[in-house]
C-alpha cells in the first residue's frame, strides 16, 4: 500500500472528502426540515396542546418504554399508532376518554404482566397527551409501521 | 509513565469503572424485569431502570475517552498537560452532575421544573442543568487538551483524537435544542446519538486504537498513521450520509431510503478496516509485548466492533428489511454488540494497556483480564444471539401478521431467559474485570520463560 498513497494524501483525502460529505448533509438537512414543516407534518396543526402533550410525553420518560416511531425503548407497545389502533384517531373526545381510561387503569397489578405506572396525570394533562398522540399519528411516515399493530 | 501528569487518567479510570458497574447491574436489572415483569414496578418502574442503564453507559465511555486522552496527550505531543487543575476540576463537575442525574432519576425530584427536572428525550433525559454542566465540562477539558496539544508535537493520533472529541462536545449543543415539531425533533436528534456513534466517536476509537497498536505491536508510525486517516475517512465518508437510515420513517423525505441505505451499508468499511488493520499490525509487529491482556481487549474490540456495529448494523439497515424489523428486538441486539464491540471493549482495552503503567508495576493480573474478556465477550455475543432470534420471531408475528405487542412479547419469554442468563455472565466478566485491574498484586501464572523485547 505504501507505494499507493502516502500519509499527507490519505490526510488530505480524509479531510477533504469529509467536508464535501458535510455540506451534502447540511444541505439535504435543510431541504428535510423544509419538507418536515411544509409537508409531512401539516395533516393536523401543532396547537398548543400538541406541544404541551408533547411535554407531558416527555416528562415521564415515556419514550424509556415505549416506542414512538419505532424509537425508544422496545418493552412497551407502539404508540405513534396507538389512536389508530383504538381506532379513535378521529374522535378527539373519544380519544380523550379512551386515553383517560388506560391511564386511571394502571398500574394493573396483574401478576406475570409488564405493568405501566400511575403517573398521576391531571384531566388537562391527558388531554394534551392525547391531541399530541393524535398529531403524531397523522405525520406522513412513509406508511410506516407496516400494520396497525405497531 | 514517561509524564507526571498521565497520572491524571487513574482517576478518570476508575471513575468509570465504578458507572460501569452501575450500568451493568442496571441491565441485569432490566433484563429480570423483562421476566418477572412485577419486580418493583412501584418503587423502580422499568423506564427509570433503562435511563440508569443507559445514561451511565454514556457517561462511563465518555469519562473513558477523557482519560484516555489525558494518557495519551502528553507520550504523543511529548509534553505534560497544560492544567491538572483543570482536569480535576472538570472530573468533579461531571461526577456531580452524574450523582445529580441519578437522584433526579430515581426519586423523581423537580418533576416538570424546566432546570432541575428530568427531560425525557432518549439518552438526553438528563435535567437542564446537568446538560450545562456537561458542556462546561467538556469545554474545560478541549481547552486543556487542545492547549496540551498546540504547545507539543501533532501527531496523526492526536490531531483525530481531538478532531473527534471536539465534534463529539459541538454536536451535545443539540441536546438543547428540542422543538415542538416531534418530527424536527427526532430529525435533530439523531444528530447527537448517530453522529456521536456512527461519526466521531469512530474517530476517537480509531485514534486509540491506532495508539494501542503504535505501543503494543511496534509497528512503524508512519504505516500506523496512514491506516487511521484511511479507516476515519472511510468511517465519515459512510457514517455522514448513513444518518439517512434513521431518516426512514420519522416524517422524513422518500430520498433518505435510498441514501441511508447506500451509505449506511458502507458503514461496514470502517469496521473492517479496523479489524484488517489490528490483526496486519500484530502480525507485521516484532515487539512482545507483556501486556498481552490489552492486546486481547484490542483485537477483541475490533472484531466484536466489526460484527456488532458492522454486520449486525447492515443486517437491518436496508430500508425494505428496517420497514419491518424497525424498533424490534433486532435493534436491541445490534445495539448491545455494537456499543460493547466498539466502546465498552475500546475502553477496557485502554485501561487493561494503562492501569499498570499508571499503578507502576507488572501487568497484573492478566489471566483474571483475559477470563473477563471472555466472560464478557461469551455473554454478550449469547444475549445477541438470543436477542436477534427473539427480533426475528417478533418481526414476523407483529410486522407480518399483524398481532398486537404484548401478545407477541409472551411467546418470547424464553428469549429474555437466555438474555438474563447471558446478562449474568457480563456482570461477573465485568466484576472480574474491574477486580482484576484494580486489586491483584502479583501474577497468578507467571509468564514464559522467553524474555520479550522491552516494551514502552
Amino acid at each position: 500500500m505504501s507505494e499507493v498513497m502516502t500519509k499527507s494524501m490519505a490526510r488530505n483525502i480524509f479531510y477533504g472528502g469529509s467536508l464535501f460529505f458535510i455540506i451534502i448533509f447540511l444541505g439535504l438537512s435543510i431541504h428535510s426540515h423544509r419538507y418536515i414543516v411544509t409537508t409531512s407534518t401539516t395533516a393536523a396543526p401543532l396547537t398548543e396542546a400538541v406541544a404541551a402533550g408533547k411535554r407531558v410525553w416527555e416528562r415521564h420518560a415515556c419514550i424509556n418504554c415505549h416506542t414512538l416511531l419505532g424509537e425508544g425503548a422496545y418493552f412497551a407497545p407502539e404508540v405513534g399508532n396507538v389512536m389508530e389502533r383504538w381506532g379513535v384517531l378521529d374522535d378527539p373526545e373519544a380519544a380523550y376518554d379512551t386515553l383517560k381510561s388506560w391511564m386511571d387503569s394502571q398500574p394493573t397489578g396483574i401478576e406475570g404482566r409488564r405493568q405501566m405506572p400511575n403517573f398521576n396525570l391531571s384531566d388537562a394533562d391527558v388531554r394534551n397527551l392525547s391531541e399530541f398522540l393524535i398529531w403524531t399519528n397523522k405525520i406522513k411516515t412513509q406508511d410506516w409501521p407496516p400494520n396497525e399493530a405497531g | 509513565m514517561k509524564y507526571q501528569t498521565q497520572k491524571i487518567a487513574l482517576i478518570y479510570f476508575v471513575t468509570a469503572m465504578a458507572l460501569f458497574a452501575v450500568q451493568v447491574l442496571g441491565g441485569l436489572l432490566a433484563g429480570w424485569i423483562y421476566v418477572s415483569p412485577n419486580t418493583l414496578s412501584e418503587l423502580l418502574p422499568f423506564n427509570i431502570v433503562r435511563m440508569l442503564h443507559t445514561n451511565s453507559l454514556v457517561v462511563w465511555l465518555l469519562l473513558g475517552f477523557m482519560g484516555a486522552a489525558y494518557f495519551i496527550l502528553p507520550e504523543e505531543s511529548e509534553q505534560e498537560i497544560h492544567s491538572p487543575t483543570i482536569a480535576y476540576v472538570q472530573l468533579l463537575i461531571l461526577v456531580l452532575g452524574t450523582l445529580g442525574v441519578v437522584v433526579t432519576y430515581i426519586f423523581n425530584l423537580f418533576e416538570g421544573n424546566w432546570l432541575l427536572g428530568k427531560e425525557g428525550r432518549e439518552f438526553i433525559e438528563q435535567p437542564v442543568w446537568v446538560k450545562v454542566g456537561i458542556v462546561v465540562a467538556a469545554l474545560m477539558f478541549l481547552y486543556n487538551v487542545t492547549m496540551t496539544s498546540l504547545k507539543g508535537k501533532k501527531t496523526a493520533i492526536t490531531n483525530i483524537l481531538l478532531l473527534g472529541l471536539w465534534g463529539l462536545a459541538l454536536l451535545f449543543l443539540f441536546a438543547f435544542y428540542n422543538p415542538e415539531n416531534l418530527s424536527l425533533d427526532k430529525q435533530y436528534w439523531w444528530y447527537i446519538v448517530h453522529l456521536w456513534v456512527e461519526g466521531v466517536w469512530e474517530l476517537i476509537m480509531a485514534s486509540i486504537l491506532a495508539f494501542l497498536m503504535l505501543k503494543l505491536t511496534g509497528v512503524d508510525r508512519e504505516i500506523v498513521e496512514k491506516w487511521l486517516y484511511i479507516i476515519v475517512a472511510t468511517a465519515l465518508f459512510s457514517g455522514i450520509l448513513g444518518t439517512g437510515h434513521h431518516y426512514y420513517w420519522i416524517g422524513t423525505p422518500s430520498y433518505w431510503q435510498w441514501i441511508g441505505s447506500i451509505f449506511s451499508s458502507l458503514e461496514v468499511i470502517p469496521f473492517f478496516g479496523m479489524m484488517t488493520f489490528a490483526f496486519v499490525m500484530v502480525w507485521k509487529g516484532r515487539r512482545d509485548h507483556p501486556n498481552k491482556a490489552a492486546l486481547l481487549w484490542s483485537l477483541g474490540c475490533a472484531t466484536l466492533a466489526f460484527f456488532g456495529a458492522g454486520v449486525w448494523g447492515f443486517l437491518h439497515t436496508l430500508h425494505g428489511v428496517n420497514y419491518y424489523t424497525h424498533g424490534t428486538q433486532i435493534t436491541a441486539a445490534h445495539g448491545h454488540l455494537a456499543f460493547f464491540g466498539a466502546y465498552v471493549s475500546l475502553n477496557l482495552a485502554i485501561f487493561t494497556y494503562a492501569m499498570p503503567i499508571l499503578r507502576g508495576r507488572d501487568p497484573y493480573n492478566q489471566v483474571l483480564n483475559m477470563g473477563s474478556f471472555w466472560l464478557m465477550s461469551g455473554g454478550m455475543a449469547f444475549m445477541t444471539f438470543v436477542l436477534t432470534f427473539a427480533g426475528t420471531v417478533q418481526t414476523h408475528l407483529q410486522r407480518v401478521q399483524g398481532d398486537y405487542f404484548m401478545d407477541v412479547q409472551d411467546q418470547l419469554a424464553v428469549f429474555y431467559w437466555m438474555r438474563f442468563g447471558a446478562g449474568v455472565i457480563v456482570v461477573l466478566g465485568a466484576i472480574l474485570f474491574i477486580y482484576a485491574v484494580l486489586v491483584p498484586r502479583g501474577e497468578i501464572i507467571s509468564p514464559s520463560a522467553e524474555d520479550p523485547v522491552p516494551a514502552e
